[in-house]
């Protein structure tokens, strides 16, 4: 069996009193694309800052590539790239000296950063902004300069806390098909987000994260499996004395049923059986929409509908 | 914190420095040598006539090291308040540099050796002009240009230790003008300590600007004392422990 890149035993993060995040075991194998997903705050950019060996670990293992991020901080560093989820550009700088700048962080000669800074510029559609400045730039180009950038080091495993956020769909697509052709090309990829769909694009296995702990792990199809039910009934009904009486009715034939102030959402293996059940009581919903279980249900299912800020 | 890594950081600034070199080079270069011309020649006609005014020198002769030391001493502060702040707080290029194998004390290292080349380009530069003027008597005048350095650091050091750990650039303005200001009128820059009233004069002798000023002085006249020991040792002092500070807030605000 490979080495994991990243081995996390009881890994702790307390800022004083607040715990980010509380004893949590994971492990990333190589080649694989590993995410955390989870609502603010539940502790993925912690994790991702320690696993980053940007942040010290409070308490519990940690092995990255092997090393110990307390001892061995710069000699990882040097084998991964990171994007943060604040752009960190140099905006004081054109695109290519952003990326012979940052090379230079990590020792590489110039001749090889000229090399690399090229590839890696066309690779990510950067190349005719090469002389421009930083500033002027979408938010789109931005982020893919970000992750070009560090690239500069020909990372093992590269992390990505949430890579996407606030890109128009254009830009994320091209940024999720870069990112895939690198895994293809065996890069490690461990990234964070609170988007299913990235999480259901791009990674092998997840982990759900809530408060500060792990509450589900497995590949997207397996969590859905396990967690959620293969389809999912959602219903609006014209009043809410209708919308009440229809729950009991619901509940025998269906694992969970969840009302919510707008709809009741019915998790079942089979939809047509439960709006049967419906009919043979004369309740008429409104609007009747029956869709297979997503990621999106697993999500909110484990973390809750509650706005936690 | 190893010297590949500082000079990788030196290198970015100097990238960036190239192209916007003529901004700054008025107030680094251009405002001490108008100074000098100003106060050194044209005002030092009217001080010469006053025996002793300027503790036994020429007005030129004595302003010349300290206009020299005072305006690296800005430069070194400017420095080392909104750069630093900036670098974590408004482009974050600090979190960037130590995601790299950089550590936050290769950073802070890094400010102080960008801080040290900048004076030591602009210090090099007026000292030519003071010479030419005839600001500077002895050839020991050179050992002016380490004692400016060295006293950059010490603020620099502090300086930047303090401004990392700040959220927001409000104390800058006022660290500039009730801190900096201040020592750059009163610290025997542009008359002697000894002319300050009695009570005040002690709190000139905390200033790091006056050990800078000192030794400057006493290398441009090339009239060295053994008290430049202790105006070294003051200075060293200052330097070391702005860098202890440094090295417990740069990872504290780097790598928290």
């Amino acid at each position: 069996m490979l080495e994991s890149l990243v081995d996390a035993t009881g890994l702790t993060k307390r800022f004083g009193s607040f715990t980010a995040v509380s004893g949590i075991d994971f492990h990333v194998q190589p080649g694989e694309a590993f995410g955390m997903l989870g609502p603010n705050g539940a502790g993925k950019s912690s994790t991702m800052r320690m696993i980053g060996c940007v942040s010290p670990v409070t308490e519990g293992h940690l092995r990255i590539l092997g090393m110990d991020p307390a001892v061995d901080g710069p000699a990882i560093r040097a084998r991964i790239g990171s994007v943060p989820q604040e752009d960190t550009l140099d905006t004081e700088m054109s695109v290519w000296d952003n990326m012979v700048t940052y090379g230079r962080y990590f020792g590489i000669s110039h001749a090889l950063i000229r090399e690399r800074a090229d590839e890696l510029l066309r690779f990510f559609q950067l190349i005719d902004r090469r002389d421009d400045k930083v500033d002027p730039l979408s938010g789109g180009m931005k982020r893919r300069l970000t992750v070009a950038r560090a690239l500069i080091n020909q990372p093992e495993m590269v992390l990505l806390d949430e890579p996407t956020t606030g890109l128009d769909p254009q830009a994320r697509h091209l940024l999720w098909e870069r990112l895939y052709q690198l895994k293809r090309s065996g890069v490690t990829l461990v990234l964070t987000t609170h988007y299913m769909d990235e999480a259901e694009q791009l990674c092998d296995r997840l982990v759900i994260m809530d408060r500060g702990r792990i509450v589900a792990e497995g590949s997207p199809r397996e969590l859905i499996d396990r967690h959620a039910t293969r389809e999912v009934v959602e219903l609006r009904f014209a009043s809410t004395e209708e919308q009440e009486r229809s729950v009991p009715l619901l509940e025998p034939g269906s694992p969970r049923v969840e009302s919510l102030t707008d709809r009741v959402l019915v998790y079942t293996s089979d939809g047509e059986a439960a709006l049967g059940l419906l009919a043979e009581h004369a309740l008429q919903p409104t609007s009747v929409l029956v869709r297979r279980s997503s990621l999106e249900d697993v999500f909110l299912l484990l973390t809750g509908r509650q706005l936690e800020e | 914190m190893r010297a590949p890594a500082v000079s990788s950081l030196v290198e970015r600034e100097l990238r960036v420095f190239v192209k916007i070199w003529h901004a700054s080079a008025f107030s680094a270069f251009g405002m001490p040598v108008l100074f000098l011309v100003a106060m050194g020649v044209g005002l030092g006609g009217l001080v010469d006539d006053r025996p002793g005014a300027a503790a036994g020198l020429s007005y030129l002769h004595f302003v010349t090291p300290g206009l020299m030391v005072a305006a690296s001493v800005q430069q070194a502060a400017g420095e080392s308040l909104w750069p630093v702040l900036g670098g974590i707080k408004w482009d974050g290029r600090y979190v960037a540099m130590v995601a790299s194998p950089l550590t936050p004390v290769d950073v802070f290292a890094g400010v102080l050796a960008w801080i040290a080349i900048r004076v030591a380009a602009s210090t090099v530069a007026f000292l030519l002009v003071a010479t030419v003027l005839g600001g500077v008597v002895s050839p020991w005048g050179v050992l002016a240009l380490p004692a400016t350095v060295l006293c950059s650091l010490a603020f620099a050091a502090p300086t930047s230790a303090f401004s990392i750990t700040q959220e927001n650039e409000v104390p800058f303005a006022m660290i500039m003008r009730l801190g900096v200001l201040p020592l750059f009128l009163f610290s025997g820059t542009f008359f002697p300590v000894s002319n300050l009233p009695g009570a005040l004069q002690p709190l000139a002798w905390l200033s790091p600007l006056w050990h800078g000023v000192e030794l400057a002085r006493h290398a441009t006249t090339g009239d060295a004392h053994w008290a430049d020991l202790a105006h070294l040792a003051i200075l060293l002092a200052w330097v070391t422990g702005g860098w202890l500070w440094g090295l417990r807030t740069f990872p504290r605000r780097l790598t928290p």
